[in-house]
């Protein structure tokens, strides 16, 4: 019954059913929003597993991604939460990190590798990623336990407290973030984190909120909108390196993006009202399922990949979307209440 | 030092003012933001030397409508393929931002104010 909703992608070639595409860009919107990042990590496996080459995975899940961008950062930045200053810091050496990593893309590519080193890569990332998450959140827990230092949602990890002693100048305060350091520390995070980006197709959200909080100590609420904000500029030029590559399905984005929209606007709004540091964990057990994913397909389990993607996405959604209709109530009940 | 003809002429007879420190950081800005549009496009076609390029071309032969016209697109110009797809995403991010800015707002939630608890 569903197979009407099957196309042919006029430039892979890649027949896929719209709806998943629909649905994919529902649930990376929803999550995206709400963990502060485009979201792409989750698409670029997810298209992979789906039937796209790797090289079209990551170029059609930026340009996807930097679209989805606009709708979140314009959220947050209504809450006040982007730091552009830091943003733009960031931003310019992205961008060569970026280029970097679609060169590195299409050379292997070219040398038939791209998709099981890509692959491996995302396996190796999402398990350090994850792994950081739950660390830090167990640290968290029993310092809590022990009456220790770590106060309310003050991180755990607290690398940045070194990284701040490093004077080479130019030292550079950012307001918004309550950060003073040197400009080589956000400028070397976003190399890095271009660099990774352009290879794996990911925005860098998934690099930089992590980054912006552990490294340079940015409270949480101030990383989120300050990584879309970077993430959505950085996203444009990877769409237009990857476009001139030839490695971008048009039709896809569109898809998606309808998808994310609603999805992107529910998971930002869903920050107000579900908080604390309960988030963290959510985030942690969602790379863990993308993580899974990416291995199945590696091992060639594509349809159990498929179905593992999609229902730990889908969950993780639901639980984000169940939280935020309940918070909108309650904040519509009590308006009302103050009304009478 | 009596400057030159040339300055004279654009600074109108008076001797140059040195530039500020915001009006230098703006000029190399906008030059380097020139710089990277005019080259950026030459910049990222030598990604991958010519010699062993996979080039990828779209079947056209079963597409119609906006298919076919993007896949065509594709075919025919890359750069011109690279800035509609560029552009469409970035505009129907846009519309579709205002569009859900406009159902959040008629539903009545108030996303200017939130309390931040960390």
């Amino acid at each position: 019954m569903l197979d009407v909703f099957t196309i042919t992608l006029p430039i892979s070639g890649v027949p896929i059913n719209v709806l998943l595409l629909v649905l994919l860009g529902v649930a990376v919107g929803v999550l995206g929003g709400f963990f502060g990042m485009g979201g792409a990590w989750m698409v670029t496996p997810a298209l992979n597993i789906f039937g796209f080459p790797m090289p079209f995975a990551v170029g059609t899940d930026l340009c996807h991604m930097a679209g989805k961008s606009i709708i979140s950062t314009r959220r947050h930045a209504k809450f006040g939460n982007v730091d552009a200053k830091l943003g733009l810091t960031m931003l310019a050496f992205d961008v060569v990190g970026i280029e970097i990593g679609a060169r590195l893309v299409m050379f292997l590519e070219r040398v038939g590798l791209a998709g099981p080193v890509i692959r491996w890569v995302y396996v190796v990332f999402l398990f350090l990623i994850g792994a950081l998450v739950f660390y830090d959140y167990f640290k968290k827990r029993a310092l809590d336990r022990e009456g220790g230092t770590a106060q309310g949602g003050e991180s755990a990890v607290r690398w940045h407290v070194t990284l701040h002693r490093i004077n080479l100048p130019p030292i550079i305060s950012f307001p918004v973030a309550q950060v003073r350091c040197s400009m080589w520390l956000p400028a070397m995070v976003g190399l890095l984190v271009g660099m990774l980006a352009g290879f794996l197709g990911i925005g860098g959200g998934l690099l930089m909120m992590p980054a912006l909080v552990y490294l340079i100590g940015c409270p949480t609420y101030v990383a989120v909108g300050t990584d879309l904000f970077t993430v959505m500029l950085s996203g444009f030029y990877g769409a237009f390196t990857y476009g001139l590559k030839g490695r971008v399905e048009l039709l896809a984005v569109i898809f998606m993006l309808l998808g994310a929209a609603p999805g992107a606007q529910i998971g930002t709004i869903a920050t107000k009202y579900v908080r604390g540091y309960g988030i963290r964990l959510m985030f942690g057990l969602t790379v863990v399922c993308a993580m899974i994913s990416v291995m199945l397909k590696q091992l060639g389990f594509t349809t159990p990949a498929s179905w593992f993607v999609m229902g730990g996405v889908s969950a993780m959604t639901l639980i984000v979307v169940v939280g935020m209709v309940r918070g909108a109530a309650r904040e519509l009940r009590a308006r009302r209440q103050a009304v009478v | 030092m009596v400057a030159p003809e040339f300055v004279k002429f654009f600074t109108k007879g008076e001797p140059m003012k040195p530039a500020s420190r915001a009006h230098r950081v703006t000029s190399t800005l906008v030059l380097l933001f020139f710089l990277l549009v005019r080259l950026s496009p030459a910049l990222c076609a030598a990604a991958a030397p010519d010699e062993g390029k996979l080039v990828h071309v779209a079947d056209t032969r079963h597409l119609t409508g906006f298919s076919l016209f993007i896949a065509n697109l594709y075919n025919t110009d890359r750069l011109l393929f690279t800035i509609f797809a560029v552009g469409l995403t970035a505009a129907l991010g846009l519309v579709l931002g205002l569009l859900m800015d406009g159902i959040v707002a008629a539903i009545g939630l108030d996303l200017g104010r939130r309390r931040v608890r960390e």
